[in-house]
């Protein structure tokens, strides 16, 4: 037993500063690394820390911020939503579909649609105990394609100028789809911060039987989760048809539920959920799209800054559970 | 009954866990659903079905041609569900092996040019299985949830191939009469050799599976971790090993495909590991480890390529293979979890 007698020597001697420690880096990692990638632009990238240029930027990650969102109250409950880069694109072909109505309508159908597609996720993971991961790999085939399939033979290009608005309007110089994002991010700091659902929400992801035990009502949260998730991807897609001023069906939200799981876990959610971590997500966002436009700017390829995002995610995660054991 | 406590996972409340006591209370027709969602029997019977349904619309559907043609499309990914049905028997997952597919062929075909066959499927394998040694260490070893992981290595080995290709700027191809290219397009018995190799990785993985004691720790570890442990297993040396060889098979898979297309893509095989998932959990494999079986799972693999191949006599759009495919998981899913409330393994 004389290894278990050091061990808990070494524990004794620094578990009190490395639990603070590894607390405080996880807590708040990411805003460092925001705050360093920023500093290090300013003094080594030469024309890289304008306005103009952190607009750009900003412009560029305003879809994935807001798929991030409701990947991050997801991945609160310890599930994962797979399909929103599908719902993104499906919501891109609804724009095209419906462009005889008012762009309010036909926004709104977008949005209802991805609500539905939310509604079968949580209804599959709520109700039946599908797991996340298979319920929404469903639509994640399926979406894509069905987005192509409502495209054939039809303009792709959105001439209503309510919709190109939304990417091509200013308010105070400020571009209408970081408008667009700060809304959504705005909105679900409030739910997550105030509001019943929010409580509900976390409590459902730390346990989920103990929240049954207690009353919460765990079926309509899980659904209630998947359905925000879904209205936001829709969202994002309203906002990238916008963007490019066209709806593409094989190229719009690809991979995006790939680079919001990197942000909301980049950003500090733990993956097994009870915790979601609104701010951290967003900084996350931002922190990913500045690490690969600064790479781009030293001449490293894309190739290059997707490996760099490999291991920014082991670290994350290995940073994450190194805290939880401490 | 309270379906919210799945959500978290299997843990002493899972339904399946009380399986002996409520053996005896099962009806008949619960007991042949337990069997038609065993051993991927489900998915035997659809692909019955849709084979018989097939033949009778159309003359050719059944004719070898067609069967040559629809088991060499879809032995690539079969290979690489291999791999998968193991590592998801433990538990976990591999998102991984769509951009190590990539990487084994362009691996495979650079080693070609430069040390001849031989040495290009000894490369692929290495080089594969090192990347599968990264991602089991990272998970068997450090303890960090391969889904994480896995996605880490979904970006950065794409990353290495687009790395290794000039971002597909330069490509690396062999001669069509070459050895190498013999491999994915030489054909033994009027069928493709690589339905043979397909089919012997098949047997050797289901034996290994269910025969030794790697094959029954990987359940183990699947059924309960800490169990596991407790019992003594190498769950680690495990892990690390079934890691190891999903990687392995995949860059397998890719050199393959990289011989019967005689070049290296390095944009090939990107969603992969979505498809070898669909046929692993449609043959019968559980998510939540523990269970399952590669008769299942090629079975899966199959059904998928009849769907695709029906969507091909149906002559219509080769994207709706992708809105069946997501409808035949879901089903055969929803089922599963209806059944596995009763399940005896």
């Amino acid at each position: 037993m004389t290894t278990m007698n050091s061990a808990s020597l070494r524990v004794a001697l620094t578990s009190f500063d490395r639990g603070a420690v590894l607390r405080w880096t996880r807590d708040n990692g990411v805003y460092v690394a925001l705050a360093a990638i920023v500093l290090y632009n300013l003094f080594f990238t030469p024309r890289f820390i304008t306005l103009d240029n952190l607009n750009v930027q900003l412009v560029l990650v305003t879809r994935i911020v807001v798929v991030s969102l409701g990947m991050a109250m997801v991945i609160g409950t310890a599930g994962i939503d797979l399909s929103v880069g599908a719902v993104v694109a499906l919501s891109g072909a609804l724009l095209v579909q419906f462009s005889d109505l008012p762009a309010v309508a036909a926004i709104a159908v977008a949005l209802l649609v991805g609500g539905l597609v939310g509604l079968l996720n949580g209804f599959l993971v709520g109700v039946v105990g599908i797991q996340p991961i298979v319920a929404t790999l469903a639509f994640l085939f399926a979406g894509r394609s069905l987005a192509q399939l409502l495209l054939v033979g039809k303009n792709p290009s959105i001439h209503d100028n309510a919709i190109l608005k939304i990417a091509s309007g200013k308010v105070l110089g400020v571009s209408g789809l970081i408008i667009a994002a700060g809304i959504a991010v705005l909105l679900v700091a409030l739910l997550m911060r105030r509001t019943v659902f929010g409580r509900q929400l976390l409590a459902v992801g730390d346990n989920a039987r103990a929240s049954f035990l207690s009353g919460v009502p765990v079926r309509r949260t899980l659904v209630g989760v998947y359905v925000v998730s879904g209205v936001l991807a829709a969202w994002a897609g309203v906002m990238d048809t916008a963007s490019i001023t066209s709806a593409n069906a094989l190229s719009s939200g690809l991979n995006y539920e790939l680079f919001a799981i990197t942000a909301v876990v980049v950003g500090g959610t733990p993956l097994t959920g009870g915790r979601v971590r609104v701010l951290g997500t967003v900084a996350a966002a931002i922190l990913m799209q500045l690490l690969r436009s600064t790479l781009i700017f030293h001449e490293a390829t894309d190739a290059i800054s997707q490996m760099i995002t490999a291991v920014v995610i082991i670290g994350a995660v290995y940073i994450q559970r190194a805290r939880s054991r401490a | 009954m309270s379906a919210e406590i799945t959500t978290t996972g299997r843990g002493p409340d899972d339904p399946a866990h009380g399986k002996a006591r409520e053996n005896a209370l099962r009806s008949p027709v619960q007991q042949v659903m337990a069997l038609l969602q065993r051993s991927g029997v489900a998915a035997f019977v659809a692909l019955a079905l849709l084979v018989i349904l097939g033949s009778i619309l159309w003359p050719t559907f059944h004719s070898a041609d067609n069967l040559r043609n629809t088991v060499l499309g879809i032995s690539y990914i079969g290979i690489v569900a291999i791999g998968m049905t193991m590592v998801i028997i433990t538990g976990g997952i591999d998102l991984s092996v769509g951009s190590v597919f990539a990487l084994g062929g362009v691996v495979a075909v650079w080693t070609n040019i430069h040390a001849g066959p031989v040495a290009a499927v000894i490369a692929t394998i290495v080089v594969c299985g090192a990347v599968g040694l990264i991602n089991g260490m990272l998970i068997g070893v450090a303890g960090m949830a391969p889904f994480i992981v896995t996605l880490a290595s979904l970006f950065g080995i794409r990353g290495l191939v687009y790395q290794l290709t000039d971002a597909g700027a330069k490509t690396y191809s062999v001669p069509g009469d070459s050895a190498f290219a013999s491999l994915g397009n030489g054909t033994f018995l009027t069928l493709g050799i690589p339905i043979f190799i397909t089919a012997a990785l098949y047997v050797g993985f289901h034996i290994m599976l269910e025969r030794t004691s790697l094959g029954l720790t990987t359940f183990a570890i699947g059924g309960g971790e800490d169990a596991a442990v407790l019992m003594g297993l190498k769950v680690r040396r495990s892990k690390v090993l079934l890691y190891m060889a999903s990687a392995a098979l995949a860059g397998v898979a890719g050199m393959l495909q990289a011989s019967q297309l005689v070049s290296a893509s390095p944009i090939i095989a990107t969603g992969y590991e979505l498809q070898a998932i669909a046929a692993v959990v449609i043959g019968g494999t559980l998510l939540t480890g523990g269970a399952g079986s590669l008769i299942g799972t090629g079975a899966g693999v199959l059904l998928l390529g009849t769907i695709n191949a029906f969507i091909r006599y149906l002559q219509l759009d080769s994207t709706w293979n992708n809105v069946v495919s997501g409808a035949f998981l879901i089903t055969v899913v929803v089922i599963q979890r209806v059944v596995s409330y009763r399940r005896v393994d």
